[in-house]
């Protein structure tokens, strides 16, 4: 059974459609890239599995449970870590503090403490400049190393699925590739799912995986990403000429 | 010169106290609440009978003074969670000049129910009488309730502080307050925040009763909206949201009050408040953020 599963889901912002009957699924270790231009949907599509904007048609399901109009808190509990667009770091607290937020919904488990414990330092030893700002203000912290912060953060709620929004959002190209490079190695070390939304399906196609093409709200191309970025078929989608 | 000191932080100490309990609620939800001034007069009010007479009779208000405490502070954190279970819920995801609204409307309600109530005559109340006597200090007489204000307030700040900073649901709320919605997504329980926020807000309002009750030794309706207004003040001029600045805009705005009633010339005195929102406005025009800018509040560009 697939991890995550979404059938004919809509988004509207009033009289606006931002997604429009949009169906994929995603299975338990897989890698999903979904790209797309500027308004595609793809950030409301995030937003809305998130719970944290209103779905106005369609299901959800997530690891077995139906979570079509949940909170997002009860969402985030069945293991769905989000890092949303502009990262959202909480810029008055400290590394450290930001690291431990999503960690009290596992509080009523046994073992929390030693456990959270640990988390946090196998996120020090992944993001080991993290450590040494640990008490730091994480609003002085630098793009690249506030995106490493979020990841670090949706890994802290112990997730079964990362999904992330642009995550090359603002960074430099050399950044980028070092928070790629982290995010690759824990995806092998912890059997990670990841959905990860960018704009160019380059970074698809030198990652590999899947690929989603979105465009104006709706699905236009699915496959193996390596497959279809080499294709002139993902051009015409992209810039949404006919073929002749 | 050390009695004014004292008069100013006392006075500051109330002001701060309101603007703390305004600033709470803004941070997580971004909605003014203009009700807080009426759970003042609640929490005042919940000290006696109900009777429309002339003459207080004081109910609760007899107990001694380490179960009266506890008992204003429930009383204030519980209608304050109340409020928001009943009203302010239904409006989170309106926009927040409705929730303003709402909390307007709200407001009168407590208002008038105190009004049916009690009526609208001021009631003179004699709270802990003990506390009215003066006291000594460095050869000036002060009033002992004006130490004990003081000493409160900065232990409920010492307090909260503890509580923001070392405990897991301080963390949960400050993330909150921060940014809403990112907290409910790494699992932040939205409701429970809220509540925890209201109820800190009203325990807050019921210290205030208290403390003006005990001051000023009545029990009016009308007298919740004073502070509130004053706090609120405290607030924007802090920059809203922001905990740090609502506090010291409060010990500022008591200050100012203080010092100008000393300061002025006589023929100008009447006129003080003027001069304190004229003093206001000069602050607003020169930091329109606050004195400290919630950097939550921020919009993103």
């Amino acid at each position: 059974m697939s991890l995550l599963a979404l059938s004919d889901i809509t988004v509207r912002y009033n009289r606006l459609t931002a997604v429009r009957d949009v169906s994929f699924s995603i299975d338990e270790g897989e890698i999903l890239f979904i790209t797309g231009p500027n308004g595609a949907g793809k950030s409301s599509l995030l937003r809305a599995i998130a719970g944290v904007t209103p779905v106005a048609g369609g299901r959800i399901d997530l690891a077995g449970h139906e979570i079509t109009g949940q909170a997002p808190e009860n969402i985030a509990r069945l293991g769905f870590s989000m890092v949303p667009e502009g990262r959202d770091v909480f810029g008055s607290l400290t590394t450290e503090e930001n690291l431990l937020v999503g960690t009290g919904m596992h509080a009523r488990d046994r073992g929390w403490r030693s456990r959270t414990a640990g988390e946090l330092e196998a996120v020090y030893a992944t993001f080991p400049m993290l450590k040494e700002r640990r008490h730091g203000q994480a609003g002085l912290l630098s793009g690249g190393q506030q995106q490493m912060l979020v990841i670090g953060r949706a890994l802290m709620t112990n997730p079964r699925l990362v999904a992330i929004d642009e995550p090359s959002l603002g960074l430099a190209p050399n950044i980028n590739d070092q928070v790629y490079e982290r995010l690759i190695a824990l995806r092998a070390q912890r059997q990670l799912t990841l959905l990860i939304v960018e704009q160019s399906s380059a970074r698809a196609m030198m990652v590999g995986g899947r690929m989603i093409l979105m465009r104006g709200g709706q699905i236009v191309l699915d496959g193996d990403a390596r497959t279809l970025g080499s294709g002139e078929a993902i051009q015409a989608a992209y810039f949404g000429y006919e073929d002749h | 010169m050390l009695q004014i000191l004292f008069d100013a932080l006392s006075l500051g100490s109330l002001y701060a106290l309101g603007a703390l309990g305004i600033a709470l609620i803004f941070g997580v939800m971004r909605l003014v609440n203009f009700a807080h001034g009426d759970v003042i007069a609640f929490c005042v009010f919940a000290l006696l009978w109900p009777s429309t007479d002339a003459m207080a009779i004081v109910f609760a208000g007899q107990l001694p003074w380490y179960l009266l405490v506890p008992f204003v502070l429930l009383c204030g954190a519980g209608l304050s969670v109340l409020c928001e279970i009943v009203v302010f819920r239904r409006f989170r995801t309106g926009n927040p000049a409705t929730m303003m609204i709402a909390s307007f409307a709200l407001g009168f309600v407590i208002r008038y129910f105190l009004l049916m109530l009690f009526s609208s005559r001021p009631k003179s109340i004699n709270l802990l009488p003990e506390l009215s006597q003066p006291i000594e200090i460095f050869g000036a007489r002060l009033p002992l309730l004006q130490l004990i204000t003081i000493i409160v307030t900065m232990l409920i700040l010492l307090g909260l502080t503890l509580f923001l900073r070392r405990t897991r649901f301080g963390l949960e709320m400050r993330a909150a307050a921060e940014n809403f919605s990112m907290a409910r997504m790494l699992g932040v329980r939205a409701n429970r925040v809220i509540m925890g926020a209201f109820a800190l807000s009203g325990a807050l309002a019921g210290a205030i009763a208290l403390i003006f009750g005990i001051q000023t030794g009545t029990a009016d309706i009308q007298m919740g909206a004073a502070i509130m207004l004053m706090a609120f003040i405290a607030t924007v001029i802090g920059g809203l949201g922001s905990l740090a600045g609502a506090v010291l805009a409060g010990f500022l705005l008591g200050a100012a009050s203080v010092i100008m009633q000393v300061m002025l010339p006589i023929d100008a005195r009447p006129f003080r408040d003027a001069f304190v929102y004229g003093a206001v406005i000069l602050v607003l025009l020169f930091r329109p953020q606050g004195l400290i800018s919630a950097r939550g509040t921020k919009e993103r560009v």
